[in-house]
């Protein structure tokens, strides 16, 4: 096998019931783990964007985009390695508020920039944004606090090259 | 949809009239200049068939004896035609069976349109009878699939479903209709679709691709050009003729590619991969530039991919980019339709006779033709051989017949012996080798070209996968002529074993039932041949009956096709016994 790095596929979409699992079995049929995903509207009108993260090699990333690009409903699908994105995870931790005026807590929240964003009798709930180390890293921290619950989203991310997507659109009509 | 858009729409348009959503799915037909359907009835998709009764007289229903029957039915005729075939099937079991024929027609790049009922809309997901989840299963299947669900969205959709299903590279499509889409009442108006938003059928042909192509092909020594279905489907003949016959190029053909070269043609050197012919298997490890013209390098053309070709410069002429480079790095692809691109690039190609290269194919063709051919076609022994069945309808058809295959041995021997004169003559399953497609794809080829001898020609293991199908053929009374070349084993399977597994013969051998009872219990004249002198008048028996026609040949038990690539080996290692 080359070697596999992690790659942020990027797919713009026209926004259809069932597209999800057509990108899907593209990765399972060549039993590709998709590490994360996430679906949003993107910044054209009508035109929604996925955004996989997978560790493949770039003769995988080629040919899946290929296989991407074939759909019908696909407008555009790119690959981009780390360095090509600015990307971020998301992540909300629930602990119990008898930890919410413990000093280390309110330290470790500083240093990662983590906000407190509610406040209950009972439990506080704190949200981060970042790397999916940097959100590792706080989640180890926070574990010994006894994690009454943790989610973590898929990647989201922009690239630094562009992706022209209106003059795509405007070239297929 | 949601996106209306999708469908630009610059075609004609009709006044709306107020009809049911069942009605207005044969109207979509008619439009798409369909006038034969294969299908099978049932519970979720009889509003459809309740119009189909009153639309007989413009749109003819075939009753197959099972779903999957219609989809290779729809494919036989598609094949031969260049039309879209349709197939249609009710919710549940009857849309499950469609899946083998639509995964067939996907990897054969088949154009065809599935329609298939399913729940009323309100029952969507309550595991209703007969419910299944027909998109989610065909999704990795299909070109492309929808359900419908609201009745307004049936001409959009239907209309959509023909143009990507016939445009670009073809391929299935499926539309699932839910009851009330079918009963509901709408004001209907067709429009034909021309484009959809996201979709490009056909790359943009870039003129630095072609030049760098004719450069490549105009200082080859020894080029060799290895052609596929991309030349059928793109109706192409002609300017691929023009073309290898300009620059003097050595032509092999794949399974898919069958046909679109007349047989005799000088330039013709046979067929690629496992069980094609010794010298262009041979030689593609020594052409200098090798150019691949609408295929797709499937592992059964190119062996161990390390060592394929690597020698040579590599051109790939192909319609879907996904296929650049996926299983050999080319040098150059020309993208578009080999229609465009080859007659593009015919005024950059010098004329050309490449005399001793081409010579050294005739080379290999002698060594093949005293070490094996000759053994196929002329046996000395007792037993009958498949090949000599193939050599006596070729001397009753002329090669003007349409050949159709099934999988397995007597595949690869009508492949490489029938005799074609014209294209869109092979009809075989090629990428998904589906046992039991012959005999229902018979039956759409010949309903295809209704003016044309059809022979389909098949093993005694997949005629029994669609046995069935002769009841289509008794009701339909379609005129095709039935060959089985019974050897009492699933031979290919039982090649492999005596060849790689020290001839242990695990459930390869087949007891079987009397076939000739068996056809004309369905009223189907039929005649067994287990000795060579009575096979020639048989097969002409068979050719001059002007109803369908069941032969059976009883040939030799454990015989072997070769030359063979075994599995994980190089194309040079092609093997001659």
């Amino acid at each position: 096998m080359e070697n596999e790095r992690t790659y942020t596929i990027s797919v713009y979409t026209e926004n259809n019931i069932g597209l999800l699992n057509r990108l899907s079995a593209i990765f399972l049929k060549r039993h590709i783990n998709i590490e994360s995903m996430t679906v949003s509207k993107s910044e054209i009108d009508d035109v929604h964007r996925f955004t996989f993260v997978v560790n493949i090699s770039e003769a995988q990333a080629r040919k899946i985009i290929g296989q991407i690009e074939k759909q019908i409903e696909v407008i555009r699908a790119f690959y981009h390695t780390d360095d090509e994105v600015i990307y971020q995870e998301s992540a909300l931790f629930k602990i119990s508020t008898e930890h919410l005026y413990d000093e280390e807590i309110q330290d470790k929240l500083k240093f990662r920039r983590a906000n407190i964003i509610t406040i209950t009798e009972h439990y506080f709930v704190i949200e981060s944004s970042g790397s999916k180390s940097e959100i590792d890293k706080l989640y180890d921290r926070l574990k010994p606090y006894g994690l009454m619950q943790f989610v973590r989203s898929g990647r989201i991310a922009i690239t630094r090259p562009k992706m022209a997507i209106s003059e795509l659109l405007q070239e297929f009509n | 949809m949601e996106t209306q858009t999708a469908v630009a729409s610059k075609a004609t348009t009709n006044k709306a009239v107020h009809i049911s959503g069942a009605e207005a799915v044969i109207k979509c037909l008619l439009e798409e200049g369909v006038d034969l359907i294969y299908g099978y009835p049932g519970g979720a998709i009889m509003p459809i068939y309740d119009e189909l009764y009153k639309y007989q007289d413009k749109l003819q229903h075939v009753l197959t004896r099972h779903e999957q029957g219609a989809t290779h039915s729809a494919q036989g005729f598609a094949r031969v035609t260049g039309k879209v075939g349709v197939a249609m099937a009710t919710s549940g079991p009857g849309a499950t069976n469609l899946i083998t024929g639509i995964a067939d027609a996907q990897i054969d790049s088949t154009p065809m349109v599935c329609i298939t009922g399913q729940v009323w809309k309100h029952l969507l997901g309550s595991d209703a009878f007969q419910e299944t989840d027909i998109v989610g299963i065909s999704t990795p299947v299909t070109k492309w699939n929808y359900q419908i669900t609201d009745a307004s969205e049936i001409p959009e959709v239907m209309a959509k479903a023909f143009y990507i299903a016939r445009s670009g590279r073809p391929g299935p499509v499926l539309i699932d209709i839910t009851k009330n889409a079918q009963v509901e009442t709408f004001d209907f108006e067709y429009k034909k679709c021309t484009s959809v938003r996201s979709y490009k059928a056909k790359p943009t042909v870039d003129v630095n691709q072609l030049k760098a192509a004719a450069k490549l092909i105009n200082a080859a020594k020894k080029p060799m050009i290895v052609f596929g279905q991309g030349v059928i489907l793109g109706e192409a003949e002609a300017e691929f003729k023009a073309l290898i016959e300009k620059a003097g190029i050595p032509s092999a053909w794949t399974i898919l590619g069958l046909s679109a070269l007349p047989t005799e043609h000088p330039l013709n050197v046979g067929m690629v991969g496992m069980h094609g012919n010794y010298g262009p298997n041979k030689l593609t490890n020594e052409c200098d530039v090798l150019i691949a013209i609408g295929m797709r390098f499937d592992d059964r053309v190119t062996g161990n991919l390390d060592s394929y070709a690597k020698q040579a410069k590599v051109i790939h002429f192909e319609i879907d980019p996904a296929e650049v480079d996926k299983n050999v790095k080319t040098d150059v692809a020309v993208l578009g339709d080999v229609k465009d691109t080859l007659a593009d690039i015919l005024p950059m190609i010098d004329a050309n006779s490449h005399t001793d290269w081409h010579q050294e194919f005739k080379d290999y063709d002698k060594i093949e033709f005293d070490k094996v051919i000759k053994g196929d076609l002329y046996p000395s022994k007792d037993g009958l051989t498949m090949g000599e069945v193939l050599k006596e309808i070729n001397n009753a058809s002329k090669g003007d017949a349409v050949i159709v295959s099934d999988v397995g041995q007597h595949q690869m021997i009508a492949c490489r012996y029938a005799k074609f004169n014209q294209s869109k003559s092979n009809v075989t399953s090629g990428g998904l080798g589906t046992m039991g497609f012959a005999l229902p794809a018979a039956i759409g080829a010949k309903m295809g070209v209704p003016q044309r001898e059809v022979v389909a020609i098949i093993g005694d293991g997949g005629y029994q996968m669609t046995i069935q199908e002769l009841g289509t053929i008794f009701q339909t009374k379609v005129p095709v002529k039935i060959v089985v070349l019974n050897n009492e084993f699933l031979g290919m399977v039982r090649q492999w074993q005596q060849l790689f597994f020290d001839k242990r013969y695990a459930s390869t051998e087949l007891i079987n039932p009397d076939f000739i009872t068996i056809a004309k219990g369905y009223h189907i004249e039929a005649k067994k041949v287990t000795k060579r002198e009575d096979l020639a008048a048989a097969v002409e028996e068979m050719m001059a009956s002007k109803d369908a026609y069941f032969l059976e040949v009883a040939v030799e038990k454990e015989d072997n096709v070769f030359p063979m690539i075994p599995s994980g080996a190089s194309v040079s290692d092609v093997r001659l016994s």
